[in-house]
């Protein structure tokens, strides 16, 4: 990831988003603990989800996070049914995603070696984190769009040549450099449909609309009053876990 | 150099569900134990509230509360001839870590296993023959059979508040139970949990075709529930948020619900959470332990001295504690020596993916086992004879969640998984998809093993557990047969569309398939091929038992928990009954 930052202030607020994560984790995360004679419970113990910070693009450039509202747009289009991924927040869901651990590929096994052209089977073997993936990704991106369509890059294009550029990812056609075609596209719909139907409180799915379009009612926790009726329309309206947007105004 | 602690009575590598039922009957006993847990102290109030438990992406897709593979993972190849990869991201399974282990975010499905399936070995050769087996196929029988197990079994079912039908008590076939099931002392201590719209269908369907479907055993309290150590359930509010995720009402059966409330203030029991055990640890003679040692999140080591060390860390990292500590033969596949890694199997999936047309499901309302089963064509309650295959699956529609990130890849075959025009389905996609699912068995070959991996290494540097396993013709065989009756019950039930589905040509870590792995340490009668006896105690070192799934000679087709909930409480009883009057070896080899 370092390296490929020119603007101080982005790397700058990456480099909060990511420290904040680890604090965060570090208060959470207790140490080595030696427990006996009680069940421990301490005030202020819960382990809350940590929201998506506000404000500009944390991790993408300028230049990708245009390209990304492009494609998420496409991915999920705005019709009579629902808004688009893009007004659904979905590139922002992915820039703070990819700002934070799950970016970083903190969880993932990262260790060498790594070896290339492995069988499907033995799951991604790529040296690069999500971060790293989307960077590289979309830089081959903007290179073959540029080269194809008249020096276009991909947030310039007319809606029907985007989905054309994506049909041709979908199937691994445009050969990109370190980062495949094919695996980018599969990333990017995964984190769209992640953005779209997670809980708004990591950016995307703003005002619930991915709820909404499938009728799923959120955080609700207690269906006893409905079992027995369980195939009429369940009527209360969706909440998230900050609530309702009416609880919340100015959000 | 570790640091040494005081002795205990009894060491726990691990306090899941067997560490902490084993826990309980020996502190109950008198003993001082210690638990030394790999992962963190959770609880219900603090990790799993209702307030912050229903969030899909940071449980359901993250995996919070699983273990994390940059802390240890697996490698995998299919065969000896491969150099394995390491499993960078879990997909196929998905293993727990702290607190309450993989109890903590299961499904609660509560099986007992089939009588014939304890004496698996010698029921097929005499049923079919010795020669119709496969060549390369190691089945084995148990060491212990069902009528022994039936008290544990029934044990774990008070202490876990199971909610299901009875299907056999004492030799009478009750209605609407499981009528394939071994004999039970009594009947389940709470009633089954209500259907919803697929898996009422499914039981109507599956009995107008002659079958006996029955409510899925399910570790959701149906009602509230006051277990046999005095703790109280709540009852389970169908909330949708279950299996991968903890349970914010007291309902899912788990070491939090229903073991530690009790445990915990017992002053003859302490637990270390963020402390991962790195060995057991011998005497000179090499016959005996004494004890383990741990590593602390400072990085500094502890050296834990016990008397009893109960190896209680899930199946596959029961086998890896056993190999990096040298305690039994490492298996070799050429040979056909050693026990330790032998026998590793898995569970199988033949299933048909249904679709239809004009239903309101409301799948969010679901619960982590609610789902109508036959066992019709499970184990060897079927004849095998002319199919080509032995082992079987238990069928099942479920509907245990309808969360939307994973069900947004729910599609009818060959439609879009983007744009409009997968825009325009997906919500009648989402009212309208439900499966029958056929969990299988999965019997143990020769050449199927864990051993450790000569690369890749976890942050410690030592070596991670590899899986050398692949799919055989007798599971895809099965599994094809089991998706084909799926499929003719899914179109009985009127599904639009039916998709059967049976095992690929090779085994993939990618798509989540089940966290059933068994084997590796498996229990028996003869220590040429058993890693324990039927005491779950080694055969090579008397004071350290190896508890969990890796105690399986192979796989049922069910999951296994009930199971091994049943061994940690007749392996505890063994310890209390037995082994502290005459510490030694309970079985002579
Ligand atoms: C998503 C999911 C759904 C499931 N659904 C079902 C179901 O419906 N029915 C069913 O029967 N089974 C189910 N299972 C399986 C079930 O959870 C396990 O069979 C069960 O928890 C096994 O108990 P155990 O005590 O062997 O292991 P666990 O409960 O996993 O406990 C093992 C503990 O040991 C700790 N540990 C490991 N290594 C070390 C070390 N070196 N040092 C210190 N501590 C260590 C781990 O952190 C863990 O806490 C499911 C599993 C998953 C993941
Ligand atoms: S479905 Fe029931 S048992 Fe499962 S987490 Fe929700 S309330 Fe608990």
């Amino acid at each position: 990831m370092a390296g490929h930052k020119t603007d101080p202030m982005i790397s700058r607020r990456a480099l909060l988003a990511s420290t904040a994560a680890a604090a965060l984790v570090g208060s959470t995360q207790a140490k080595a603990r030696f427990l006996s004679g009680e069940v421990p419970w301490a005030p202020g113990a819960a382990t809350p989800p940590e929201p998506a910070l506000p404000g500009g693009w944390i991790y993408f450039t300028p230049d990708e996070a245009r390209a990304v509202e492009a494609i998420v747009e496409r991915l999920i289009p705005a019709d009579e049914l629902s808004p688009s991924g893009k007004d659904a927040g979905c590139a922002v869901f992915i820039d703070r995603q990819l700002a934070g651990p799950y970016g970083g590929a903190e969880r993932l096994y990262m260790k060498p070696p790594f070896v290339a052209g492995t069988a499907p089977e033995f799951g991604p073997q790529s040296p690069l984190s999500p971060a790293q993936q989307y960077r590289v990704a979309l830089k081959s991106l903007d290179a073959y769009c540029r080269s194809n369509f008249g020096g276009k890059g991909f947030a310039e294009l007319a809606p029907e040549e985007r989905d054309k550029v994506l049909a041709a990812m979908e199937k691994g056609e445009p050969k990109f450099d370190g980062f495949g075609s094919r695996p980018f596209f599969n990333l990017v719909l995964q984190n769209t449909m992640e953005g779209f139907f997670a809980d708004p409180i990591y950016g995307g799915n703003r005002d619930m609309v991915g709820w909404k379009l499938i009728g799923f009612p959120g955080a609700r926790y207690d269906y006893r009053d409905f079992i027995d009726h369980v195939t009429e329309p369940y009527t209360l309206p969706p909440v998230s876990l900050q609530g309702r947007a009416g609880w919340n105004p100015g959000r | 150099m570790a640091r040494k602690l005081p002795k205990k009575d009894v060491v726990i590598i691990g306090l899941g569900w067997t560490g902490s039922l084993l826990a309980h009957e020996l502190t109950d006993a008198g003993l001082d134990v210690v638990a030394i847990e790999r992962g963190p102290w959770r609880d219900t109030s603090t990790d799993f509230s209702p307030t912050q438990d229903p969030d899909e992406l940071r449980y359901g897709i993250r995996l919070d509360l699983f273990l994390r593979p940059a802390q240890e993972t697996f490698t995998l190849r299919h065969n000896t001839g491969q150099n394995a990869l390491p499993i960078r991201w879990p997909g196929a399974f998905i293993v727990g870590n702290g607190v309450g282990g993989a109890g903590v975010h299961w499904n609660g499905h509560t099986w007992r296993f089939l009588e014939s399936d304890f004496t698996l070995k010698t029921r097929l050769t005499e049923r079919y023959g010795a020669a119709a087996m496969p060549a390369d196929m190691q089945v084995e029988d148990w060491g212990v059979t069902y009528s022994d197990l039936e008290p544990f079994y029934d044990k774990f079912e008070y202490i876990s508040g199971t909610s299901g039908r009875a299907g056999n008590i004492k030799g009478q076939i009750q209605p609407g139970g499981n009528p394939f099931e071994g004999p039970r002392s009594r009947g389940y201590p709470l009633p089954p949990l209500k259907d919803t719209a697929p898996t009422a269908l499914f039981a109507k369907t599956a009995n107008e075709m002659g079958y006996h479907a029955f409510p899925r055993p399910a570790g959701n309290a149906s009602e509230a529930y006051v277990n046999p150590l005095g703790i109280a359930m709540g009852p389970c509010t169908y909330c949708g948020f279950c299996e991968r995720f903890g349970c914010g009402n007291y309902s899912k059966a788990s070491p939090q619900a229903n073991v530690l409330p009790v445990l915990m203030r017992k002053s003859n029991f302490s637990v270390r959470t963020e402390s991962e055990v790195l060995h057991i640890n011998k005497d000179a003679s090499g016959k005996r332990a004494t004890g383990v040692t741990f590593v602390d999140t400072s990085g500094e080591e502890w050296e834990q001295p016990a008397d009893i060390v109960l190896v209680c860390a899930y199946g596959l990292h029961n086998v890896r504690m056993m190999l990096l500590s040298g305690i039994g033969t490492p298996y070799d596949p050429q040979s056909g020596e050693g026990t330790v890694g032998r026998n590793y199997a898995y569970q199988s999936a033949g299933a048909a993916g249904l679709l239809f047309e004009g239903k309101r499901f409301n799948p969010f309302v679901g619960t982590g086992s609610l789902g109508q089963c036959i066992d019709d064509f499970n184990g060897d309650n079927f004849d095998h004879a002319g199919l080509g295959f032995f082992g079987g699956a238990s069928i099942t529609t479920s509907n245990y969640h309808g969360r939307p990130i994973a069900s947004s890849a729910n599609r009818a075959p060959g439609t879009p998984a983007w744009g409009a025009a997968w825009k325009k389905q997906v919500s009648s996609t989402y009212q309208n998809a439900s499966a029958v699912a056929g969990q299988g068995s999965v019997y143990s070959y020769r050449d199927k093993y864990l051993d450790l991996d000569p690369v890749y290494k976890d942050r410690y540097g030592r070596p991670l557990l590899r899986m050398t396993f692949d799919w055989h013709d007798n599971e895809k065989k099965m599994t094809r047969y089991i998706a084909q009756k799926c499929a003719e019950i899914g179109k009985a039930m009127g599904a639009k569309h039916v998709t059967p589905r049976s095992i690929p040509e090779h085994f993939n870590v990618v798509p989540y398939q089940s966290t059933h792995n068994t084997g590796g340490a498996i229990m028996g009668d003869n220590p040429k091929r058993s890693a324990v006896n039927r005491y779950l105690q080694s055969w090579d070192v008397h004071n350290v038992f190896v508890v969990g799934a890796s105690a399986f000679p192979q796989n049922a087709g069910y999951n296994p928990t009930g199971t091994v909930g049943a061994l940690a409480l007749w392996a505890a009883e063994a310890i209390r009954t037995q082994y502290l009057k005459n510490p030694g070896p309970l079985v002579q080899a």
